[in-house]
């Protein structure tokens, strides 16, 4: 695989975590991640401050398939629907399989009653790597520039 | 103002929705409750460790800093130039000798007396102060502090009752148990929820709700109303500490409890159960403790999972709720690492949080619209207000809102305190 290639395939991979959870196919969406993975919402008041605390954190694909079963059959929460806007990423290669992606992202809410608001801005700070010729993630790192979560937080950002 | 309060009972078993909506009893609120006899949770002193380290938090919605002085003191001031009003401290933490105003620089020292005034004199022998103006007596308006086991707690009464006066031996001893060893900060969590502040307060106090609302809890039996369990209070219901012992009953009576009200207990496992694992750390079996203290704050203890939240006030259908999370000085990185892993039981995400901030939202949106209607506050029972050994119980919501009533000097005639 090209350099191009490869970098367009880290592009795709992006996009396809973007569109899986605003058409709420959660159960695809953990296929995007390696084994074994690591899935952290860091409130970016904190990684300045230095301080490990996060929002969420899955720290195998296990733990993040946990969220997501509990998201189905357990938790309750606002009923919304959500839609991704997902700046133009920034694609480094950090080893012969490994890239770095880096994206701001914006993440708006839409209620039952056709209102729509600004939920979280931040960026992505992620690892991705190559298995079997497919990119996924390694590391996801939510930055979220939005400390203060209106409402409540229940699907993945 | 004296609010008009038609309580149709003296027992607080009924409260009219209006009190969650009301604009003017918000501003009494303000003065009574958050500005009057009570002692509000400010910060941990683990924030500002070092001479001139400050925060700025909230009381209701005053803005207030509390710093740490040259001696090892904790001061609180109210954040608001008394020139002119603009905030002081503009950062949320840092390191200060004097807090200076940014609009016409004057200066105050780390108790909030006014050290500094440019240009008082005025220039050339034109223009500044008359040589009669009092530094001593145009200060910042001041908090008293006190200090327990770590927790900084700050008054903007004249002549308060000491502050284990006021916490009482109960939640007082709760308190050292929360903070047990020196704290080490860990971080924060901040959620912001379209709803008033009271219905907070009687959330954490209704442990009726917390396995029917959490179906987490109760899904994957973590903690379940068939556990040993209960509520109790200091003398006058300010406070609330809520309880349950681990591994204190069973799976076989949970299921068949919850499964007559359609409740799957025990219905799903997790893939990696290392969340939920106990460690127990404290003296007693305890695996779920939660302290409030009226009217700001919630130490929470689930498993191993440590934090205090913040109630403040942003007007009267919002709040923000600040969690600071901890853990103690001496925690190798493992225990560190599983505090990580189970904060995310709690907080604005947390598996067993998250539903209240959607329950307050419904309750505060459903309720505008009939401001005389009531809620129903009947379950463990009518009449007086007493500590359970149970928690299928919503008596410490009726211990709250009789000392709120009292605060704001709206009690019936013949009230149960």
């Amino acid at each position: 695989m090209s350099e191009a290639e490869a970098k367009a395939a880290v592009a795709d991979l992006l996009a396809d975590y973007a569109a899986l959870l605003d058409e709420d196919r959660l159960e695809d969406w953990l296929e995007l991640f390696a084994e074994p993975c690591r899935y952290c919402i860091l409130p970016r008041e904190n990684a300045d401050l230095g301080l490990p605390q996060p929002l969420m954190l899955c720290e195998n694909k296990a733990m993040l398939s946990d969220r997501v079963v509990a998201l189905r059959r357990a938790n309750i929460f606002n009923i919304h629907r959500d839609r991704h806007l997902v700046g133009g990423p920034r694609i480094r290669r950090l080893g012969s399989d490994t890239w770095s992606l880096e994206a701001s992202y914006a993440v708006y809410q839409t209620d039952t009653e056709g209102q729509s608001r600004l939920f979280s801005v931040g960026s992505y700070r992620d690892q991705v790597v190559f298995q079997a010729g497919r990119p996924l993630f390694r590391d996801k790192l939510v930055l979220a520039d939005t400390a203060a979560i209106p409402t409540l937080l229940a699907t993945p950002l | 103002m004296q609010p008009q309060v038609h309580w149709q009972r003296q027992d607080y078993s009924r409260v009219p929705f209006w009190l969650y909506h009301d604009r003017a009893l918000y501003d009494l609120e303000q003065q009574r409750v958050f500005r009057g006899p009570t002692w509000n949770f400010l910060g941990l002193e683990a924030e500002i460790p070092k001479p001139g380290d400050f925060r700025s938090v909230w009381v209701g919605d005053t803005p207030v800093v509390f710093n740490h002085d040259r001696d090892g003191r904790v001061h609180a001031f109210v954040n608001r130039c008394a020139h002119r009003g603009a905030t002081i401290c503009r950062e949320q933490r840092g390191n200060r000798k004097v807090h200076t105003c940014v609009y016409h620089r004057w200066s105050y020292d780390q108790q909030g007396n006014l050290v500094g005034v440019p240009f008082r004199n005025g220039v050339n022998g034109k223009g500044g102060l008359d040589p009669s103006f009092d530094f001593a007596a145009n200060g910042l308006r001041k908090l008293r502090v006190e200090c327990l086991s770590g927790a900084v707690f700050g008054t903007f009464a004249e002549a308060p009752e000491p502050l284990a006066d006021y916490l009482g031996p109960l939640a007082a001893a709760k308190l050292r148990r929360a903070t047990h060893k020196p704290l080490r900060i860990l971080g924060y969590q901040r959620q912001r929820i379209a709803g008033n502040w009271k219905l907070y307060l009687e959330n954490v106090r209704d442990t009726y709700h917390a396995s029917l609302l959490h179906e987490f809890m109760v899904t994957f039996g973590i903690d379940r109303a068939t556990q040993q369990g209960g509520v109790a209070m200091d003398a006058r219901h300010r406070h609330n500490f809520t309880y349950a012992h681990a591994a204190s009953d069973s799976d076989q009576d949970a299921v068949a409890q919850y499964g007559q009200h359609q409740l799957r207990a025990n219905a799903l496992k997790l893939a990696d159960p290392a969340l939920l694992k106990f460690e127990r750390e404290f003296p007693d079996d305890l695996n779920l403790a939660m302290l409030s203290i009226f009217p700001n704050c919630v130490f929470q203890q689930i498993n191993n999972s440590l934090a205090v939240r913040q109630v403040r006030t942003k007007g009267v259908a919002e709040f923000e709720l600040f969690w600071i999370f901890y853990g103690f000085e001496g925690d190798n990185e493992a225990l560190t690492q599983h505090r990580l892993r189970q904060s995310n039981l709690a907080g604005p995400a947390g598996f067993v949080s998250m539903e209240d901030g959607e329950a307050i939202e419904l309750a505060q949106r459903s309720t505008q619209a009939e401001p005389d209607a009531c809620s129903i506050i009947e379950m463990g029972g009518r009449g007086p207000i007493v500590d359970c050994d149970f928690r299928v119980t919503d008596i410490p919501l009726r211990g709250f809102w009789s000392y709120y009533a009292e605060l704001m000097g709206m009690e019936p005639p013949g009230a149960v305190r």
